[in-house]
């Protein structure tokens, strides 16, 4: 059986659940549940339903992207109090992207049918989580615009030419 | 408090001092680094964040921050990345060639500010260059500070520069270093992602911390609105401009912007001193 009590803890102890209403927190521990992955295990994977999201407790995941014909590339490794995977909030509901065990991570994991239904049916729950998703995304959006900046005004060094 | 040699102006400083190179070290590609002695065989005494206007006779002459450690005055060190005519016929120099160094110029870094302070220091490729002289004092000094943490942003794993060095100081109990790589091979184990993360990631105390950031213009306001949000105020900031120079010494105009001049006024400034030019565009 399920331990919401210990869950709401723990909930209560991510940064993400700052200061969250008992009550929102409680119906948020109802679909919530401890996951534990292993280095070089996925998380989730491109294509497939996103079906949940997760706040990190401990540990380091990396978000990979694929690249056809290429080894993939990690583009952004998020670590202990982090939340990620915004794709559950946006039909078509798929995870554009990979997330990978860098080490053993243990996370929150949120089921987002089970928060989806929830939201629907309680809009203040929808409005809860938009406030504090939102800024996450856009600081994640504006630091992805200065990473843009800084590899375009950076100048490439040139390389040295082969002596003879 | 142990001092550093007080650095002494040499005669005329439009005469460059003939230097020769004793080593080139490949950073990364078109990153170099050298060391020179003196060939007159006199010490050269400078302040972290201080810089040479550097010639290669025939070829041209630029301003060069000095990346050495001002304890070891018989050693000057330049890192330059190759970016354009000079910079890339540099790049082209093997030990025993002979270049001229003007100098030291320059406001250094205010190490004294930083006295019972934590420490960070935040930079990204080629600007370690201009701290790493602080770096090594600061560790020198190192029971004058509270907690040091380094902050170091690179393009890629291949990217990263003075990586002896930065082993080194993550080696140290006493120093926290946070390594972050834009992009990086499947597998990688370090941090990926912007130095604005990595400043999120450090564990400093805001209000009780002297920054000194060493980043592109463009990078170096989003340094210290990050900064901001751990609770360091722009009055606890250090950051470096970079503009064309020609003198090095206050003569002739090329770095002026209003009434400063900042071959002599600058490089170094305290952020809240020229806040307000970041929001002049094209300044
Ligand atoms: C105080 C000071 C300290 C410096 N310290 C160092 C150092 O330690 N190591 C080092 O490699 N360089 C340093 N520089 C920059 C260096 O002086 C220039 O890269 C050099 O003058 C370029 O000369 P060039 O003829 O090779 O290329 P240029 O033809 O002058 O420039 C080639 C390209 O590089 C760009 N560029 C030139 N200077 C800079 C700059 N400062 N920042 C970003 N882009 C630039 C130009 O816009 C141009 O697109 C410093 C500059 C200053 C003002
Ligand atoms: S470089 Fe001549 S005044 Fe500054």
């Amino acid at each position: 059986m399920v331990n919401i009590v210990g869950l709401e803890d723990t909930l209560a102890a991510h940064p993400f659940a700052a200061d969250m209403d008992p009550d929102v927190l409680r119906t948020i521990a109802g679909c919530c549940s401890n996951a534990i992955y292993h280095p070089g295990d996925y998380l989730f994977r491109e294509g497939e339903p996103a079906d949940a999201f997760f706040l990190i407790r401990h540990g380091q995941v990396a978000l990979e992207i694929h690249v056809p014909q290429g080894a993939p590339i990690v583009v952004e490794t998020l670590e202990d109090g982090e939340i990620f995977g915004w794709s559950w909030m946006l039909a078509p509901y798929t995870w554009s992207n990979d997330a990978r065990a860098n080490d053993q991570v243990r996370v929150l994991k949120l089921d987002a049918t089970c928060l989806r239904r929830k939201m629907e049916a309680d809009r203040a729950l929808g409005y809860e989580l938009y406030r504090r998703f939102l800024p996450v995304m856009a600081q994640r959006l504006a630091s992805s615009r200065m990473r843009i900046v800084e590899l375009a005004t950076e100048p490439r060094p040139i390389r040295a030419r082969p002596k003879g | 408090m142990d001092a550093m040699p007080a650095p002494v102006r040499h005669a005329d400083p439009m005469v460059p001092r003939p230097f020769r190179i004793t080593r080139v070290i490949r950073e990364i590609d078109g990153v170099f680094t050298w060391r020179l002695a003196a060939v007159d065989g006199a010490p050269f005494d400078f302040r972290p964040g201080q810089f040479n206007m550097v010639t290669q006779f025939g070829v041209g002459e630029i301003p060069v921050s000095i990346s050495g450690d001002c304890r070891r005055p018989e050693t000057l060190v330049h890192t330059i990345r190759a970016v354009g005519p000079v910079t890339e016929a540099m790049q082209g120099l093997r030990a025993g060639a002979i270049v001229g160094i003007r100098g030291p110029f320059g406001r250094p870094w205010p190490i004294d500010a930083a006295i019972g302070s934590d420490v960070i220091f935040v930079t990204s490729t080629i600007g370690l260059a201009p701290l790493r002289p602080l770096i090594l004092e600061v560790l020198h000094r190192r029971q004058d500070f509270g907690k040091v943490v380094i902050c170091y942003g690179t393009r890629g794993i291949h990217d990263i520069m003075f990586e002896e060095d930065l082993h080194a100081w993550r080696a140290r109990f006493d120093t926290n270093v946070h390594l972050t790589v834009h992009s990086a091979p499947s597998g990688y184990r370090g941090r990926v992602g912007g130095v604005a993360a990595a400043i999120h990631a450090a564990r400093i105390d805001g209000p009780a911390t002297v920054a000194f950031v060493c980043r592109s213009e463009a990078l170096t306001r989003q340094a210290v609105n990050t900064l901001g949000e751990r609770g360091v105020t722009p009055d606890r900031v250090w950051v470096t401009l970079e503009r064309n120079m020609k003198c090095g010494i206050g003569l002739c105009g090329h770095c002026q912007f209003g009434p400063s001049f900042m071959c002599k006024d600058g490089p170094v400034y305290r952020f809240d001193e020229i806040e307000a030019l970041y929001s002049v565009r094209e300044f």
